[in-house]
């Protein structure tokens, strides 16, 4: 429906309509006022059988209103604020057709055990109808050390694949056509050395580089704030960050060389208001950073993606994906005016929350996922992971996370929501959600800048207190019983029937030891030297110049087999190592 | 007056889901006792050191890496070699349930689960270091 008057002036009905309908009922209800209502129906209907609570709030904690009409959207205009979709400001979503073209994206985040036993869960994941790979890897490769480092004992292959050279790689990524899916590795201070590593496996193979498609997470700025898996301080990792995206706009533009995320902080406890504004503030920051090097944004702004969490409150999880696109269309619009129209669309992969699954009635879990993913459809994201109900266990077995994909498969064929483009446009609610987003990112944005941006900002602390806060009021909340979280504060069962869970391997880790000892004497010593020699040059020229690229030194580095450890400890050695700081 | 019970919250390995651990440091500190949170990344050597400089009643260790199985043991183990026999170490986060047992024979005390509450920690944390030192539990 075209409309061109703006929603908020809905409320002047035409004149003969509010005759007929006065006719029938006194005063027609588009002619009075939300307040009137407020005063002469519902309140006297609230003080006969009063409400269920005292106050209504999202789980984020805004205050939800008992009704939103044409009056919570004053000012809102239809062409400026949500305009078509595939046209800016993008709010009704960044493709002109999005689902009746193509569906989403369905990516099962997998990895765990050994490169050969998450092989066969990412065929196993391919034939039950994934349309993306998304790679999970342990905290050993995470935090850049080898299964060989004292630090890594105990975990080797726990919380998702164990990798260290392209050795493991070759055999991860055993009969994956590398120029057909497209592969999300999540991995982030060490992203630009495992990039180069699938990288040279599909140069190994045939592939050339800008046949390649898929994205590494590399979003450093998140790491400091809430996942904490970081290795040199922050600016360094602003410049790492910064190569990718040089090499990225240069020599694989079907790669997303970072994936500027959301889901890490909003799992910390941060309210979706925070994870949609630290994120973005995050973007534009990368934007900002990429721009003083000399990159030109119409060029390496379109390969930013996003990565968002959705959570339990339907319409704020919705509205959040609205706002994000809106606000970067805008921002970006306003700041660089960039030729290339493809920068200013927010493109974005969705999780649904970790956090909201309970231990207690598991499969409870279902049906949070269910809404979740239902929340991010409605919100346009472009690929989707849903959780397995097993996952505050242990990593998913196969039929969880096979029940998983079918939730994303049944949402997408047979719940007709994918049929017509963000049908919940011209909620009064939704509207006035998505509206409150960006008053409230505004609100982050002026504070962040007035630091002098988010790597100051983050220096100072700042979002990661926020998040803290935001956390511990809602345990608070959960503990007063004002949030309910069924099976766990109300509706509990005496007794649970416990559900099966994932085993690894624990002989994983002596294998992967192994292994790469193996690949130490057999590799070729002279081009590793050499390799190893030139990265660490790259490195310190990079130290004194954002011009100088490390992403070919990587690659050699890929090349030659060194490990993600060696090549870690070179970048310690040059740019220093960062340490928690330990806010609580 | 008797001293505050002193509490070392401790994040070990490479794990750097720390909500929880945060959670439960704030809230400990809240009901009156000496928090001392370690931060991400800690090795066993590092978290027994903290706990034996602070003069620690407790410690806490809080994993959702799966590494439980090789840090509780190690982390107890050092405990003992230090001599620390009186301190209480109990823990949380994603730990399986058939793993509990073997922990418990490891000296760890108890393991909260997700969507324990924070009321439930405190109120162990006093009992078992009252316990400890031989106290009465508090009302």
């Amino acid at each position: 429906m075209k409309t061109d008057r703006p929603l908020g002036a809905q409320t002047e009905a035409r004149d003969d309509e509010v005759e007929h309908r006065g006719a029938q009922r006194g005063v027609s209800p588009s002619t009075r006022s939300k307040k009137e209502w407020l005063e002469g129906t519902y309140a006297p209907a609230t003080a006969k059988t009063a409400e269920r609570k005292s106050r209504f709030s999202t789980i984020s904690d805004a205050a939800v209103d008992p009704l939103y009409t044409g009056e919570d959207l004053a000012g809102f205009d239809v062409d400026r604020d949500l305009g078509y979709p595939g046209e800016f400001p993008y709010t009704r979503g960044v493709y002109p057709s999005m689902y009746r073209g193509r569906l989403w994206t369905m990516r099962e985040f997998a990895g765990f055990g050994s490169p050969e036993d998450t092989n066969a869960r990412f065929h196993y994941l391919l034939k039950h109808g994934v349309t993306g790979l998304s790679t999970a890897f342990d905290m050993p490769a995470l935090m850049g050390r080898d299964p060989d480092d004292p630090l890594s004992r105990g975990e080797v292959g726990r919380e998702g694949v164990a990798v260290a050279t392209l050795a493991d790689l070759e055999v991860l990524f055993d009969r994956i056509p590398l120029d057909e899916v497209t592969t999300s590795m999540t991995i982030n201070a060490p992203a630009s050395i495992v990039w180069a590593m699938y990288l040279a496996n599909g140069e190994n193979k045939g592939v050339p580089l800008e046949k390649m498609g898929g994205t590494i997470q590399n979003d450093c700025l998140k790491e400091y704030i809430a996942q904490r898996e970081w290795i040199v301080p922050i600016r360094p990792a602003m410049r790492l960050v910064v190569d990718t995206l040089r090499f990225g706009a240069a020599r694989t533009p079907r790669w997303n060389p970072i994936s500027v995320s959301g889901y890490h902080m909003r799992e910390a406890g941060a309210t979706a208001l925070q994870e949609l504004a630290f994120t973005l503030i995050d973007g534009l920051e990368y934007v900002k950073w990429g721009v003083a090097a000399g990159l030109d944004p119409g060029a390496f702004v379109p390969r930013i993606s996003f990565f968002f969490d959705v959570h339990n409150d339907l319409f704020e999880e919705i509205a959040k994906f609205r706002a994000a696109r809106r606000i970067w269309a805008r921002e970006i619009e306003r700041r660089y005016h960039p030729a290339n129209e493809r920068a200013l669309m927010l493109r974005t992969h969705a999780q649904t929350a970790g956090v909201s699954l309970t231990a207690q009635q598991p499969y409870d879990n279902v049906v949070r996922v269910t809404l979740q993913a239902l929340a991010a459809v409605l919100g346009g994201t472009q690929s989707l992971h849903t959780n397995s109900l097993d996952e505050t266990y242990a990593l998913p077995t196969e039929e969880a996370v096979t029940l998983a994909l079918r939730t994303q498969q049944i949402i997408a064929c047979e719940s007709g929501v994918a049929d017509t483009i963000d049908p919940l446009a011209g909620s009064y609610y939704l509207e006035h959600l998505t509206n409150e987003m960006e008053t409230g990112f505004q609100r982050y944005l002026d504070q962040i800048e007035a630091m002098g941006g988010m790597v100051e900002a983050v220096e100072r602390g700042y979002p990661q207190r926020e998040i803290t806060e935001s956390s511990f009021h809602f345990q608070r909340q959960v503990e007063e019983g004002e949030k309910v979280v069924v099976g766990v504060n109300k509706y509990q069962t005496p007794e649970e029937t416990p559900i099966p869970v994932l085993k690894i391997d624990p002989d994983v880790e002596r294998r992967q030891i192994e292994r790469l000892a193996a690949v130490r004497a057999k590799r070729d010593a002279g081009r590793w030297r050499e390799a190893m020699d030139r990265l660490r040059e790259a490195a310190v020229a990079a130290r004194g110049s954002s011009q100088a690229e490390l992403m070919p030194a990587f690659l050699e580095c890929a090349h030659a087999y060194a490990s993600i450890g060696e090549q870690v400890t070179v970048l310690k050695e040059v740019f220093g190592e960062y340490r928690d700081p330990g806010y609580f | 007056m008797k001293r505050p019970i002193r509490v070392v919250v401790a994040k070990a390995g490479l794990d750097g889901h720390d909500r929880g651990a945060k959670v439960v440091a704030r809230a400990l500190r809240d009901a009156g006792m000496e928090v001392i949170y370690t931060g991400v990344h800690q090795t066993p050597e590092q978290v027994v050191e903290t706990a034996l400089q602070e003069d620690a009643d407790a410690v806490g260790l809080s994993l959702l890496s799966g590494a439980h199985n090789y840090l509780f043991p190690r982390i107890n183990e050092l405990m003992r070699e230090k001599g620390m026999d009186d301190v209480l170490l109990f823990g949380g986060g994603i730990i399986p349930e058939d793993d509990i047992p073997r922990l418990r024979e490891h000296g760890v005390e108890r393991i909260f689960p997700p969507g324990s509450s924070l009321e439930d920690i405190v109120d162990y944390v006093r009992e078992a270091v009252g316990r400890r030192r031989g106290e009465a539990a508090p009302a």
